[in-house]
């Protein structure tokens, strides 16, 4: 236990002087990097404009209100579009996900040397370009639509369902398995009968999960020209429609709001 | 015995065992997936127009491009990661106050519901949305991205942090009470190390998240990588497109190697 003597009395301390120095390094080389940083981005900030933002602010909501509510009726497909997009990447997200998540996952891949290497990559890849990047290099390969959307969203899922199936994978009771196999199975029907039932919970909810980001990040893709409502938000910021872009917004909101309901329950019912 | 043997077989039993909400299910996937298609039009001649296209662009993965444009994607990656360092670190200090007090066993009432409003408002738009806002607002360069990063971490760590807090073990929390302590004291003591490690480990991951959103923010103005990317796609410039994409997954699986290294540590 650290102990600071004082005299006679002894102080009791959180802890060793070592530890405490070693942290108070890690504090100053925090507090140092940030310091670089910010200052490097000051340099690159107009200052005139951030000083100017409040009256800017108070102008835009000004623009803003009221709300432009009859334009509601020229978004209702644009929404449906929205929807499609990320229920339609989410079903390719899994079906692909599937096969890679059982490559990746150490107990059920055909070779660790090759293949799971391989489908680590994939997942990482997949993971690590947001999907309004996807988008943008779909939408310049195939075209503007909804289908670039839908292939945007699908292949950024993929690594994120994949990553937590094969976490799931790996953590499934072997003893199942074991007991399926003793039967003589072979080996699809060991996957059918003792693996894929342990881990179908967890797949569900993967998917729903992932379905309720992908509504989020599916409503920002028209930024891009890949379908959906931002489509129709692109166009009225760059037509300075303000009250439309509010309609947009409180349009956004309430399906965000709708979707995170849906599948709370959905979870909810499952688990 | 002999009667039970040859008609009996076993089945599996199946996922939803409600045979009635199994098959409403089923139905209702079917007609929704048809009327989804029936409403996407595709236009397979500029798909079919894509493929030498998509084509030239993995060709460009076969060398990537990195010299021709270095200094224009050495200055995005550069901004992407003051713009993720510094957003992280304000997002994290900000969202402390503020996940303390979305805490339902810390706080009155009061305070909780003001908390949890600002959590769900940070939580509802996509950081490309605040960044469009922040761009109007601020003007172009990385301090409107930096904003617009920061706002989604204080929703996105607020949230957790106040998840934790109200997960933690009680016994210790009155144990330090009971020997006196200040409401400080008490946070310093009792409440700090329960959801220390856990909360550095998630701190580590926003700051993954940041970097990979940090590049999505330029294409809207907001400084970074996406500038570059942005501009490199529409000067059909596949190869240096290339070149970015493979140093953002390799930031990305650095940072993700590093946290999961710091993570070990800490525990």
């Amino acid at each position: 236990m650290a102990v600071k003597h004082r005299g006679n009395v002894r102080v009791w301390q959180r802890r060793e002087r070592g530890k405490q120095f070693a942290i108070w390094g890690a504090w100053l080389a925090g507090v140092a990097i940030f310091a670089y940083c910010w200052q490097l981005i000051s340099e690159k900030t107009i200052w005139m404009f951030v000083t100017d933002a409040p009256s800017q602010a108070a102008d835009l909501a000004n623009r803003m209100t009221p709300p432009k509510w009859s334009y509601m009726s020229e978004l209702w497909m644009p929404l449906w579009d929205t929807l499609n997009i990320a229920t339609l990447g989410t079903l390719m997200a899994i079906v692909l996900a599937v096969p890679v998540a059982f490559c990746a996952a150490r107990n059920t891949t055909p070779s660790t040397a090759f293949v799971r290497p391989v489908a680590l990559f994939v997942i990482v890849s997949s993971r690590s370009i947001n999907s309004l990047l996807w988008a943008l290099m779909l939408v310049t390969i195939i075209g503007p639509g909804v289908v670039a959307g839908i292939l945007a969203i699908g292949f950024r899922s993929i690594g994120f369902c994949a990553k937590l199936l094969y976490e799931a994978i790996e953590e499934i009771d072997e003893k199942q398995v074991e007991a399926v196999t003793a039967t003589g199975a072979a080996g699809g029907q060991v996957l059918a009968y003792g693996i894929v039932p342990q881990i179908m919970p967890a797949f569900a909810g993967i998917s729903i999960f992932r379905w309720d980001i992908n509504i989020r990040e599916s409503t920002v893709l028209g930024l891009v020209g890949a379908g959906g409502i931002g489509l129709q938000l692109d166009a009225s910021i760059s037509t300075l429609a303000w009250t439309q872009v509010s309609v947009i917004l409180l349009a956004i909101l309430a399906t965000v709001i709708v979707s995170e309901w849906v599948s709370a329950r959905v979870r909810h019912a499952i688990i | 015995m002999n009667s039970v043997s040859a008609d009996r077989h076993w089945r599996r039993p199946p996922f939803i065992t409600n045979p009635l909400l199994r098959w409403s299910l089923f139905v209702g996937a079917g007609i929704y997936l048809a009327l989804a298609f029936g409403t996407i039009d595709i236009n397979w001649s500029r798909i079919a127009e894509g493929v030498p296209r998509g084509q030239r662009f993995v060709a460009a993965f076969f060398p990537p491009d990195f010299t021709s444009r270095t200094g224009e994607i050495l200055e995005g990656i550069y901004e992407s990661l003051w713009m993720t360092v510094t957003s992280t670190v304000i997002g994290i200090a900000l969202s402390i106050p503020v996940g303390l007090g979305a805490a339902r066993n810390l706080s009155p009432r009061i305070v909780y519901l003001v908390c949890r409003a600002v959590v769900a408002v940070s939580r509802t738009f996509p950081e490309v949305i605040l960044a469009i806002f922040f761009v109007k607002l601020f003007g172009f360069g990385p301090f409107a991205g930096f904003l617009a990063l920061s706002l989604a971490t204080i929703g996105f760590y607020g949230k957790l942090l106040a998840e934790d807090i109200e997960d933690m073990d009680p016994g210790q929390a009155e144990a330090v009470r009971a020997t006196g302590a200040s409401w400080w004291q008490w946070l310093v003591y009792a409440v700090l190390p329960q959801v220390m490690p856990r909360m550095i480990g998630l701190g580590l991951y926003r700051f993954d998240i940041n970097f990979r959103e940090s590049a999505v923010v330029g294409i809207v103005g907001g400084g970074g990588i996406g500038a570059t990317l942005l501009t490199a796609f529409d000067r059909y410039e596949y190869d240096s497109a290339a070149a970015i994409l493979l140093i953002i997954i390799g930031i990305v699986m650095a940072v993700e190697y590093t946290s999961g290294f710091v993570r070990k540590w800490v525990q």
